[in-house]
């Protein structure tokens, strides 16, 4: 009975962390933006600064009329918010807050949270094919294209950390990083972060959903509810990709003082905020400009760090 | 049971993912397939080479294989020029069997009757690498050349294809 509990306890914690986090992180965008722009930013909904914009909005989602466009593939075109969303949320269970702080503590968890992402990408490109749009299509067209292209930076980052700690487990890495890592990996941290916000094609590397060139690219025919969730995918992706960067090159729950939950969630807090100032300080990049960045910086740049780490590991080992 | 059921949803996408004449939907049908195929290894206690299977199949290749198809040409609804005469689907069906008799032949022959237990910490990351990298790390080696003269293999054929390069081509 204790392990069934166990299990329910955890199962309920993810699934509270992924319907609480993402919105958290939408807010902040909100809020976030707002400042750094000079302008208010929703301020009378709910009272204080606006806190029940979100509420709102969720609100407006569901009342909003469910369209499939007529010439479009209907079964794909409905299935693809889920295939988007449902990933995130099982890469969220492999994620540890701390040691024992996890849905399911997995020997090879970086390569689950890894593959699970890879899958969320689909449902953009189901969605950009089955809305028989063409500037969906272009949309789904560039996400593949970026995809293809920045997933190489993710996986090499991430393997370098994986052989300096000498294990896949998420839990593994983390016990093992070192403050002095954040120096030794800080280019395989580049690689895995500016790729990961790639993937999550957030602006500077938007050109798949180019609001003036191509209106909502893979989303255009979407409208209320499934819209809501490629919205809330995005969040939960850049939640995903926080506490990922975090875990693997931030120390996780390691910090000043005692050690524990509340550091993660505070370092994932700040990774968010970083990506999302990103958004407001970078125009978006040319497609050119794109690929020059993956291939010709980021993946060199990771092949070196893996040279660079393999020796040192293989060093410290001997 | 588990394994069956499995065997089953990924056996029958593979059917349809062939069957199917919409040819986006042919490759989500082989997204299924991939997908329980990575759930067999995954219940035989194969974690890393399932996971592997999902990170490289279904986030690699078929995106890639959409990517292509998006490119070129990818109608929503049927397309008639996708059904083969039947000559063809008389000599697919043949090799189809052929190998499925073959290989059942081999692994009936081969493995009946013995039971192995199905044994997580023999396939968990370690000893996974330490045999990879150790008695197997000559066949690996020789796959990875083999990959990279079919790379330059393609990209000879595009470049000869296409005669003499332009300036200003990507």
């Amino acid at each position: 009975m204790p392990e069934v509990l166990d299990t329910v306890v955890r199962v309920v914690a993810v699934l509270a962390a992924f319907l609480v986090l993402p919105l958290a992180v939408g807010q902040a965008e909100h809020k976030v933006m707002a400042h750094m722009q000079g302008r208010l930013g929703p301020m009378y909904a709910g009272g204080f600064h606006g806190w029940a914009q979100l509420v709102a909005d969720g609100v407006k989602f569901v009342q909003k009329e469910d369209v499939t466009p007529a010439a479009a593939d209907g079964r794909v075109f409905r299935l693809a918010p889920g295939v988007a969303l449902v990933p995130y949320l099982v890469a969220m269970a492999a994620i540890p807050l701390a040691p024992g702080v996890v849905g399911a503590d997995l020997d090879a968890g970086l390569l689950f949270v890894l593959a699970a992402s890879a899958v969320a990408v689909l449902g953009t490109l189901m969605a950009g094919w089955s809305s028989a749009n063409k500037y969906a299509l272009l949309g789904g067209l560039r996400t593949a294209a970026q995809l293809l292209s920045y997933e190489l930076p993710v996986v090499l980052g991430a393997s370098s950390v994986a052989m300096a700690a000498g294990t896949l487990s998420l839990t593994g890495i983390g016990e093992a990083w070192r403050p002095w890592w954040m120096v030794w990996q800080l280019p395989a941290l580049v690689c895995f972060f500016v790729g990961g916000v790639a993937e999550l094609a957030r602006p500077p590397f938007d050109m798949p959903v180019a609001d003036s060139e191509i209106v909502f690219g893979p989303y255009t025919e979407y409208t209320g509810l499934r819209f809501a969730f490629f919205l809330l995918s995005e969040y939960a992706g850049i939640v995903v990709l926080a506490a990922m960067t975090t875990v693997l090159f931030l120390g996780g729950w390691h910090g000043p003082g005692p050690d524990g939950a509340w550091w993660m969630l505070l370092k994932t807090a700040l990774v968010s905020v970083l990506v999302i100032w990103v958004r407001v300080a970078w125009p978006r990049l040319r497609e050119d400009q794109l690929q020059t960045l993956a291939w010709k910086v980021l993946v060199p740049l990771a092949l070196v760090q893996l040279v660079l780490t393999a020796v040192v590991a293989v060093g410290i080992a001997s | 049971m588990l394994f069956a059921l499995l065997g089953v949803v990924a056996a029958s996408s593979g059917v349809l993912a062939v069957v199917s004449r919409q040819v986006v939907h042919a490759a989500l049908w082989l997204v299924t397939a991939l997908g329980a195929l990575a759930g067999c290894y995954l219940v035989l206690g194969a974690e890393v080479v399932a996971l592997v299977q999902v990170l490289v199949y279904v986030g690699a290749i078929v995106v890639l294989v959409l990517f292509a198809l998006m490119l070129t040409r990818a109608p929503i609804g049927r397309s008639a020029d996708l059904d083969s005469p039947w000559q063809q689907r008389l000599a697919a069906g043949v090799v189809a069997a052929g190998t499925t008799g073959l290989l059942a032949a081999v692994l009936l022959t081969g493995v009946r009757g013995r039971v192995v237990d199905v044994d997580a910490a023999r396939s968990a990351s370690q000893p996974l690498a330490r045999s990879l990298f150790g008695s197997w790390v000559l066949p690996f080696e020789v796959l990875s050349l083999l990959l990279l003269a079919a790379l330059v293999a393609a990209l000879v054929l595009s470049r000869e294809r296409t005669g003499a390069p332009e300036p200003d081509a990507d």
